[in-house]
């Protein structure tokens, strides 16, 4: 491959490509400034730059990948789900109902989002094609008394995995976010290790926004991992990368489709080659 | 975290002050301090580079680089740019559907006519039909019907019939295992017996990498024949809305864009990549989940909101 000394021209194309991923110019800035500190003036191929901007990027990503894992004991593992409308948290919750049930955990879902039309049909739909049980209220009960008597049930019956829907809400939503916190307070009466995890979905298409969604999620209902969806399409998720330098959370899975196999690990290298454009 | 452009342009002129007259590198550098508040706001890439290009242009003019307050002056033709670019400023009265930039639907073709959303998952498409035939009642006083033709999302057409209760407007009865073409046949014939003047065709949420749903998108307008064709997008969005505009727009006839999730605090950039790359004018912006929250789109309101100001 031919081979040409880096120069500030490259760097320009390896920032826009970064910030075509998602990345934000301040991250993608700084991904440039350290490919510039390291080899400005060295020789080096194309894909041999990639293969340098995939590792900037997964020496950022590293760190967060932490897989989720239900250690729970006494059970239930309680894991909330949270994020903003339509991110894909119900789909989600699916997939990873029908991973643990996979691994044999037991797992029981509370339809917490009595709010949108036909939200709970949704869930229970999913929930009959997995074949896992399913606490669920009247449309537009109060989603803290379904998640009550979830979390009693689960417990009653020594379920190993309670998996919580929620509304989507926007975070500059006020009252929503207020409600949101209560749901996390009720779910902590019966048992005040819960919930374990709480995993903010967050959606591969959105851009900068998805930090202040990870920002206000955080402060008001203790996120403690996420999940990225639909990187099935052509949106490569760069937002993680300034995820990880500001906030250090946990990243657990990627979402990849419809279906309830559509959810994988998180896989940082992987992650990196494709923001890099090298996968 | 985001200075309003004001501040950063104001910064950038403070520095160059003392120097005399404005040169034409003073304001490229000021460009720089714009591309950066709009690549904050996630218009994507290569509208950006368009952009700033358009507005350097005009911006080195004689009239700005000497008038006293060159930093204001400067504001004042990126905000217009951004303003003419996202379809311009809305009459006086604040906009009914003649005013000026107010793009209303287009009911004037014989009944039923139709409309039909499409999209990326959960975009909010559905929750946007039902809006739609509510304000086609209210504001146009005509009956609307609504079809979902969402066959893979488990629970759509049950979501659909229960916002048309909500709207009072009447869905088209479910018929399980039916697929898509033949859902917008029976929809069709069903809004002509009951004289409906408006049929509003719900999609799946579909990438626009997806060629089997796209294909299946292509067929429904095939047969349903849609006078509006409307692009739901999420105000969220980031670099991705230029390739899903370029892909919607390549395969079908696209008459408009509704952005949706507007009452977020998203600085909505895609608002201008959709603009931009549909050629398509934005028809109206979605600001919440209750079925009256639907709003003309504003130039101006979106345009502040892009660069922060
Ligand atoms: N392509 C793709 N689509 C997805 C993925 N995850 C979810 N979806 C789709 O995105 C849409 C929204 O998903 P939901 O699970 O209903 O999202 P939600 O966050 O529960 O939505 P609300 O409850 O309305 O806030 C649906 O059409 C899903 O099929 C993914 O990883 N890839
Ligand atoms: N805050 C807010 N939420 C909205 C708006 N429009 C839609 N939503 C919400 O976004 C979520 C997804 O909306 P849907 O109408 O189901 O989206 P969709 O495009 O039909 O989704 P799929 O059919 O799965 O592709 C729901 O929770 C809606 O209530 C809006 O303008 N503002
Ligand atoms: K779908
Ligand atoms: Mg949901
Ligand atoms: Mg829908």
């Amino acid at each position: 491959a031919t081979k040409a000394r880096l120069d500030d021209a490259t760097l320009d194309d390896v920032e826009d490509a970064l910030i075509s991923s998602d990345l934000g110019p301040s991250a993608a800035a700084r991904i440039r400034e350290r490919l510039r500190a390291k080899r400005f003036g060295l020789e080096i191929s194309e894909t041999e730059l990639k293969e340098a901007v995939a590792e900037e990027i997964a020496a950022i990503l590293r760190p967060v990948a932490i897989p989720l894992e239900i250690t729970a004991f006494p059970r239930p593992q309680v894991i909330l789900v949270i994020g903003v409308n339509g991110s894909g948290k119900t789909t989600t919750i699916a997939k990873l109902a029908h991973w643990l049930v996979e691994d044999d955990y037991g797992v029981l879902l509370a339809a917490g989002d009595t709010f949108r039309a036909a939200a709970i049909g949704q869930l229970a739909t999913w929930a009959d094609r997995i074949g896992v049980p399913l606490v669920r209220g009247p449309e537009g009960g109060d989603p803290a008394s379904i998640v009550f008597d979830a979390v009693k049930q689960a417990t009653d019956t020594g379920i190993d995995a309670l998996v919580v829907d929620t509304a989507g809400r926007l975070q500059n939503k006020r009252e929503l976010m207020e409600e949101l916190s209560k749901i996390r307070r009720v779910l902590g009466k019966l048992n005040p290790e819960a919930p374990h995890d709480v995993l903010l979905v967050l959606d591969a298409t959105n851009g900068q926004n998805a930090l202040s969604q990870i920002e206000t999620f955080k402060e008001v209902a203790g996120v403690t991992g996420l999940i990225m969806t639909k990187l099935d399409g052509t949106a490569r998720g760069g937002v993680l990368v300034a995820a990880a330098e500001q906030y250090g959370l946990p990243i657990h899975a990627i979402g990849v489709g419809e279906t309830i196999d559509d959810l994988r690990p998180f896989d940082p290298d992987l992650v990196a080659r494709v923001i890099a454009g090298v996968a | 975290m985001f200075d309003s452009l004001s501040d950063r342009l104001g910064g950038v002129f403070d520095r160059l002050k003392g120097r005399g007259a404005l040169s034409e590198s003073d304001v490229r550098e000021a460009m720089r301090e714009v591309r950066i508040a709009l690549l904050e706001a996630d218009v994507a890439l290569p509208v950006v580079r368009r952009f700033i290009d358009s507005v350097t242009e005009k911006a080195i003019g004689a009239d700005v680089l000497r008038s006293v307050t060159p930093g204001q002056q400067v504001v004042k033709i990126v905000n217009d740019e951004l303003v003419a670019m996202l379809g311009g400023a809305l009459a006086e009265d604040g906009g009914d559907d003649h005013g000026k930039g107010v793009e209303g639907l287009n009911l004037d073709a014989k009944p039923p006519v139709v409309i039909m959303m499409v999209g990326l998952q959960g975009s909010g498409k559905t929750t946007t039909t039902a809006k739609l035939a509510k304000f086609i009642r209210e504001k146009h006083g005509k009956k609307a019907m609504m079809a979902s033709l969402d066959v893979n999302r488990p629970a759509a057409q049950e979501q659909l019939a229960v916002l048309g209760e909500q709207v009072d407007t009447a869905t088209l009865p479910i018929v399980a295992g039916q697929q898509p073409v033949d859902i917008a046949r029976r929809a069709m014939e069903s809004a002509r017996l009951q004289n409906h003047d408006v049929l509003l065709l719900d999609t799946a949420g579909r990438l626009h990498v997806d060629e089997a749903l796209m294909a299946e998108m292509k067929a429904v307008a095939g047969v349903s024949a849609p006078t509006e064709v409307l692009l739901v997008v999420d105000s969220l969005t980031g670099q991705d809305a230029v390739n899903v505009a370029k892909n919607f727009t390549e395969e079908v006839p696209l008459t408009g864009v509704i952005l949706t999730r507007m009452d977020g605090d998203a600085r909505g950039g895609a608002a201008l990549s959709m603009r931009h790359v549909t050629g398509k004018p934005i028809k109206f912006a979605g600001t919440g989940e209750k079925l009256d929250a639907l709003e003309a789109f504003d130039p101006v309101r979106v345009a502040g909101r892009i660069l922060g100001m």
